[in-house]
């Protein structure tokens, strides 16, 4: 059994939204309900969902770059929302992040080796070892001494993740959040991206919350997989599990949805209709969408529970053994 | 080389392309984005253009629509003949007839290609009103019974939105009631799901698939989604730094690629099956840079096969079976 590296208990993130226009009224955005996820020492838990069910924000609040509504993470033990600044300088060099943009996300005005160094710099204990360091970690994500000489702009999109992840491994951290590493890449790329993400994992025991919305790279990345919608964890299983036998109406939806690189493949048959759903006040968040729901899902809002071993489901249809 | 070879004698094809080259004069000198490209489409075909960020499929389309920025574009030679006509030799006027009529264009990001001032139902009215004679109360309930066969619910209400009150999926759907208003012959459909969601991308794709059959409308894809390629293709064509690699039927491509390039692309898919304890088979390097092409074959720096002759001259269109292209010596 892997040890609990990061609990997140009972997690919610609200953002308000002003209206815009003369009427002005705020609106609330209900970013992330109530989620409570354990993250394993050693493991990639691979975090999934469509554009906007708040996975993004779920890793910045893992990455303490969000203060939550409710809740609380704790790693290794301490809350994260809670730490004196001798901590939080630990937790800083702990848990690091690569972003989905490597463009974007990095300096264009400093070079990749000075990139790569400022994090040392930070937190060196002896600085005369920096320079060497940064050289031996940017070695390890295959770049050269070269290209530590340049500047984002001479790098292809491919060779500036590289760059994001030799950032972020330059503190040898323990946990990676990585949102959406590798979508802004080409297929060609990609490819060599996740070898050297699993690579790392392998050489340096790293922990990885890996978040997506592609299905098929979080099947060949994660040992455990979350899927989920309007800021709910509404499935938790093993990759096999959400694979061989996704439980949830959603997961099944997702499923069906992905294009398979064969052209015999069955086609994703008609396809429940989606219209702009506003999420439900009370009942199952799914409800509107779910091609499975009956009047109960209306009644209360479904909360995990384990349906096989390790495997659970938010679903008021498999609680009822349907 | 033309290819019209490869089409029955019976059917002319809808759109033959022959030698295409498109260019971009930029300081640093001379980009050639779409370097001789021959196609042919037939009617009611799905062909796939496939390939990664820069390799030209955008500016091919483009090409197509003679929408290429000039200045600093230019379409330096070659023909694109559509139903008898050659595209790139027509006036202005013409051209802005064929343009929505009977050739229309889906882009990958419906907020940038619909006019946020504008409601949503006037902009497809408008495209109805420029190539018929009809009145704008007649348009508009054109547009009401578009909007119902694209699936987008209370159809009446949605004319009268901005793009910015409609999510992803629905101006996405927009754009295509905007692209079929006129039943054109022909559509270019520039990566039309890459900004959407699964979920929605399958009913986009499924969409587009049903609106085709019923129009016996050709349809161009443009993508580098290899699943969307096998769900929606008959025939498909790889390019690879502004030329065409391959060439095969959507079935031969899948099950046997021929060009070192297509082959790496094809292996590196992580897939629902792809066993996670092996590393991805995976294509080395990256794509050249259009301004410093290497002599012969552009993909010899990431190719397990290249030879002395891949260093040396570039490979010519090959055709190792009847329907089917390679640029690869490895097939001489």
């Amino acid at each position: 059994m892997r040890d609990v590296l990061m609990e997140i208990r009972g997690l919610s993130k609200t953002f308000h939204v002003s209206g815009g226009g003369l009427g002005r009224r705020a609106r609330e955005v209900r970013a992330v309900r109530d989620v409570t996820l354990s993250i394993l020492a050693g493991e990639t838990l691979g975090l999934v969902g469509e554009s906007g069910c708040g996975k993004s924000t779920l890793g910045r609040l893992c990455l303490a770059l969000e203060k939550p509504t409710s809740g609380e993470v704790r790693f290794e033990g301490r809350n994260i929302f809670d730490l004196t600044n001798l901590e939080r300088k630990a937790f800083r060099q702990a848990v690091q992040l690569v972003f989905q943009d490597p463009y974007a996300s990095l300096n264009p005005r400093r070079t990749a080796g000075q990139t790569v160094m400022e994090p040392l710099w930070l937190h060196a204990s002896d600085p005369g070892q920096v320079p060497e360091e940064a050289r031996s970690v940017m070695r390890t994500v295959g770049l050269s001494e070269e290209h530590a000489q340049r500047y984002p702009h001479e790098f292809s999109g491919g060779q500036r993740q590289r760059i994001g992840i030799a950032r972020a491994i330059a503190l040898k951290p323990k946990l990676i959040v990585a949102d959406e590493p590798v979508s802004a890449l080409d297929v060609s790329i990609q490819a060599q991206i996740l070898n050297l993400m699993k690579k790392l994992q392998r050489d340096f025991g790293l922990t990885y919350l890996f978040i997506t919305h592609d299905f098929s790279v979080v099947r060949y990345m994660s040992d455990r997989i979350a899927v989920m919608y309007l800021g709910r964890i509404v499935e938790l299983g093993s990759n096999e599990a959400i694979f061989a036998n996704p439980l949830h109406p959603y997961t099944r939806l997702l499923h069906q949805a992905i294009p398979v690189p064969d052209p015999r493949a069955k086609r994703p048959g008609p396809l429940a209709v989606i219209d702009d759903h506003p999420a439900p006040e009370e009942g199952c968040l799914f409800y509107p969408r779910c091609p499975e729901r009956f009047d109960r899902c209306r009644e209360r809002r479904p909360e995990l529970f384990e349906r096989e071993t390790d495997h659970r489901v938010a679903c008021i249809r498999r609680e009822e053994g349907l | 080389m033309t290819a019209s070879h490869r089409q029955p004698l019976s059917a002319t094809p809808l759109l033959e392309i022959s030698d295409l080259r498109t260019v971009f004069d930029t300081p640093a000198g001379t980009v050639r984005a779409v370097d001789g490209v021959d196609l042919v489409l037939g009617r009611g075909e799905t062909l796939a253009v496939v390939g990664e960020s820069g390799c030209g499929k955008t500016v091919l389309a483009l090409s197509v629509m003679r929408l290429v920025p000039a200045p600093p574009g230019r379409l330096a030679s070659g023909s694109v003949v559509f139903r008898g006509e050659n595209l790139l030799t027509l006036d202005r006027k013409r051209m802005q007839d064929l343009r929505g009529d009977r050739i229309s264009m889906i882009f990958q990001e419906p907020m940038t290609s619909l006019n946020p001032v504008f409601r949503v139902g006037e902009q497809v009215a408008e495209i109805i009103r420029r190539h018929r004679k009809t009145t704008r109360r007649q348009a508009m309930d054109e547009v009401a019974e578009l909007f119902h066969r694209v699936g987008i619910a209370d159809a009446d209400q949605r004319l009268r939105a901005y793009p910015h009150q409609l999510s992803g999926g629905l101006r996405q759907r927009v754009m295509i009631a905007m692209a079929v208003a006129c039943r054109p012959d022909l559509i270019l459909a520039d990566e039309p799901t890459t900004a959407l969601d699964v979920t929605i991308q399958a009913q986009i794709l499924a969409l587009l698939d049903q609106l085709k059959r019923e129009m016996g409308t050709s349809l161009m894809l443009i993508t580098h989604d290899l699943g969307v390629v096998a769900q929606m293709a008959e025939r498909v064509i790889v390019m690879y730094a502004g030329k065409v690699v391959e060439e095969a039927p959507a079935q031969v491509m899948f099950d046997a690629p021929r060009h070192p390039y297509t082959r790496g692309l094809l292996a590196s898919l992580p897939r629902l099956g792809t066993d996670p304890a092996t590393p991805l088979p995976m294509i080395p390097g990256q794509v050249p840079s259009l301004y410093d092409l290497p002599r012969g074959c552009r993909f010899q720096d990431r190719c397990p096969d290249a030879r002395q002759v891949c260093r040396e001259e570039e490979p010519a269109l090959l055709t190792p079976s009847p329907g089917a292209t390679v640029r690869c010596w490895n097939f001489a």
